[in-house]
């Protein structure tokens, strides 16, 4: 009795496992599936020849994805050049600064800004980051790559702070010990010792928070100014890869070729982020 | 447990005196003021129950036929690819026509410019006009804001002013507030959007922040406010445009609140809201299909 108990437990929990692949599996073929007859008549060159992303045309539609994609890329880029060394200070900084006290009250307050709905964020950059930008840069207006970037940052920081901080705390308290035993100052130990051993961890948070960037939609959608030219520096207006879906999938004819063009665009979208993961299990396995 | 039995009921009960439910989808320039005409209607008639949302004219006029809505709010007529595909279905829509729009040209209250004619609006847009010393203003770079494509308002003004592709520079923005919010912040902005956005309905001026300008057909006709009434109903100005009502199934409860929408309350609200009255061969229509 005991080992047939047993026994199902197990192959619930295969399940249980099996389920994730299941679904992956079956969005990615779903994506595939309803972008291939655009893929069909557009050809691969239809989306990746240097053409705009103009669905809605006066004349014949376009449907070029480069655009967006170098949105999706700068927006992200400027979005972990600023929470990389943010989050992993911070993370720092709670683990081997702040007092216990002071971390307690400090970690849910990092850790709430995980849960401010995107669109206050997007919001926030409509009415606030945005005309701030502009007046410092001296344009009409800051709807551009740099605030949605800053305000990705916000959206990720959290995780990164979250994940790397709990990196850093399981380390063993030994490392830290000896190598105070060994003469190193406290900031080298952090630098030289603690981080070094928490790469793996630390890595893990960058790659969530990565991920959490690249998909953002709604804050990006409010606050980089939506333009379908190809991006020229960070001040430019953008488009992202998912704020081109969230603004046209709701509208769009079923069954048309701009439909099945937007599938193209969210199988791209999924392959951005496989590869992010791909890079991010790769690393890691080759530390072990 | 008691809960879920107590909750229940309460749907139940929902239910049976909800005797019908009216789903209002589409036009974002219309969803206030069809929000606030169903109130006042749901106010006065207790046995319908009526939910507006926006999302776009095109994405009301899918929902009414995937039948998701019973009306659909449309800033633009229906596009021939459109009713073939209601065709295809078995469907006939009809339309009504309930508000006039008088669409507006925005700048920052900062702007010097006061008016321009349709062409030059045409030529901001299409990014043929870079810099607004080209028009008589200050040397600032123009700087263009529009919608997303699934905006009647969108579809409108391509076909009737820009008749070209939208410059690539042009920032598509979600919604007609959200333009009037990002013009009165950008020195060199330009939007369109409804009358009803641009202006403040309590004291009907011009939202803060930003200046509304008087258009004129060609160079030699008169410029005109679309904050002027009269010139806006009698047809004078240039980009006026009707507001639409599709359906394809005439309920008398949907056919009542349509009734109340062109009758004299009706109107009264929608002049209130910012909107004003429809032509006399629009109304005229409207009879023949609420006979």
């Amino acid at each position: 009795m005991g080992k047939f108990k047993e026994k199902l437990i197990e192959i619930f929990f295969t399940l249980c496992g099996l389920v994730a692949v299941v679904v992956l599996v079956g969005i990615f073929s779903l994506l595939v599936k309803e972008g291939f007859p655009a893929l069909k008549s557009l050809g691969f060159s239809g989306f990746f020849n240097g053409d705009l992303w103009r669905p809605d045309a006066f004349g014949k539609p376009t449907y070029g994805l480069w655009p967006a994609i170098q949105g999706t890329l700068i927006t992200t880029l400027i979005a972990m050049c600023i929470s990389i060394p943010l989050g992993v200070g911070t993370s720092v900084y709670l683990a081997y600064v702040a007092g216990n006290r002071t971390r307690e009250i400090l970690k849910p307050i990092f850790e709430l800004l995980a849960s401010i709905p995107s669109v206050v964020i997007g919001f926030l950059g409509l009415v606030a980051t945005g005309p701030l930008i502009a007046k410092l840069t001296g344009r009409s207006n800051g709807l551009n790559a740099l605030n949605g970037g800053i305000l990705l940052c916000l959206m990720s920081l959290p995780t990164i702070i979250s994940v790397s901080e709990d990196a850093l705390q399981a380390l063993p308290r030994d490392f830290w010990r000896g190598s105070l035993a060994l003469g190193a100052t406290r900031f080298r130990t952090v630098m030289r010792v603690m981080i070094p051993a928490a790469k793996g961890g630390i890595f893990a948070a960058v790659m969530l928070g990565m991920g959490r960037a690249v998909g953002e939609t709604m804050t990006v959608l409010m606050a980089t100014g939506n333009v379908s030219s190809f991006p020229d520096g960070i001040l430019s207006s953008v488009k992202t890869l998912t704020a081109t879906i969230a603004s046209e999938l709701g509208e769009v004819p079923f069954g048309s070729e701009h439909y099945h063009a937007l599938f193209v665009v969210g199988a791209t979208l999924f392959i951005f982020t496989f590869l992010i993961n791909l890079a991010g299990e790769l690393v890691l396995g080759s530390r072990k | 447990m008691k809960m879920v039995i107590m909750l229940s009921v309460l749907i139940l009960a929902q239910a049976a005196s909800a005797a019908m439910q009216i789903q209002v989808k589409g036009s974002d320039t219309e969803v206030n003021v069809v929000q606030m005409l169903a109130e006042k209607h749901m106010a006065k008639d207790k046995s319908v129950s009526i939910s507006v949302t926006g999302g776009g004219s095109g994405t009301g006029i899918a929902a009414l036929f995937n039948k998701t809505a019973d009306l659909a709010n449309s800033s633009r007529e229906m596009k021939p690819d459109e009713i073939q595909k209601a065709k295809a279905e078995g469907l006939t829509p009809m339309r009504i026509i309930f508000a006039t729009d008088a669409l507006s040209v925005i700048v920052n209250a900062d702007n010097p410019v006061k008016q321009l004619t349709v062409e030059q609006i045409g030529k901001l847009f299409k990014g043929e006009i870079k810099n607004w010393k080209e028009l008589g203003g200050k040397d600032e770079g123009v700087s263009l804001y529009g919608r997303q494509s699934n905006s009647g308002t969108f579809s409108f003004f391509r076909e009737f002013v820009v008749k070209a592709d939208y410059s690539p520079e042009m920032k598509g923005m979600n919604g007609n507030s959200q333009i009037t919010e990002a013009v009165g912040q950008d020195k060199g902005g330009v939007g369109y959007v409804g009358v009803a956005y641009a202006m403040d309905n309590k004291t009907k001026k011009p939202a803060k922040g930003i200046k509304i300008i008087s258009v004129a057909k060609t160079a030699g006709d008169k410029f005109i406010n679309p904050m002027d009434e009269k010139s806006v109903t009698t047809g004078k100005y240039p980009i006026a445009r009707p507001l639409y009502q599709y359906f394809v199934k005439a309920e008398p409860a949907l056919l009542n609140f349509l009734k109340y929408e062109v009758g004299t309350e009706g109107k009264k609200l929608i002049k209130a809201e910012g909107f004003y009255e429809i032509k006399s061969e629009w109304k005229a229509e409207n009879d023949k299909i609420l006979k």
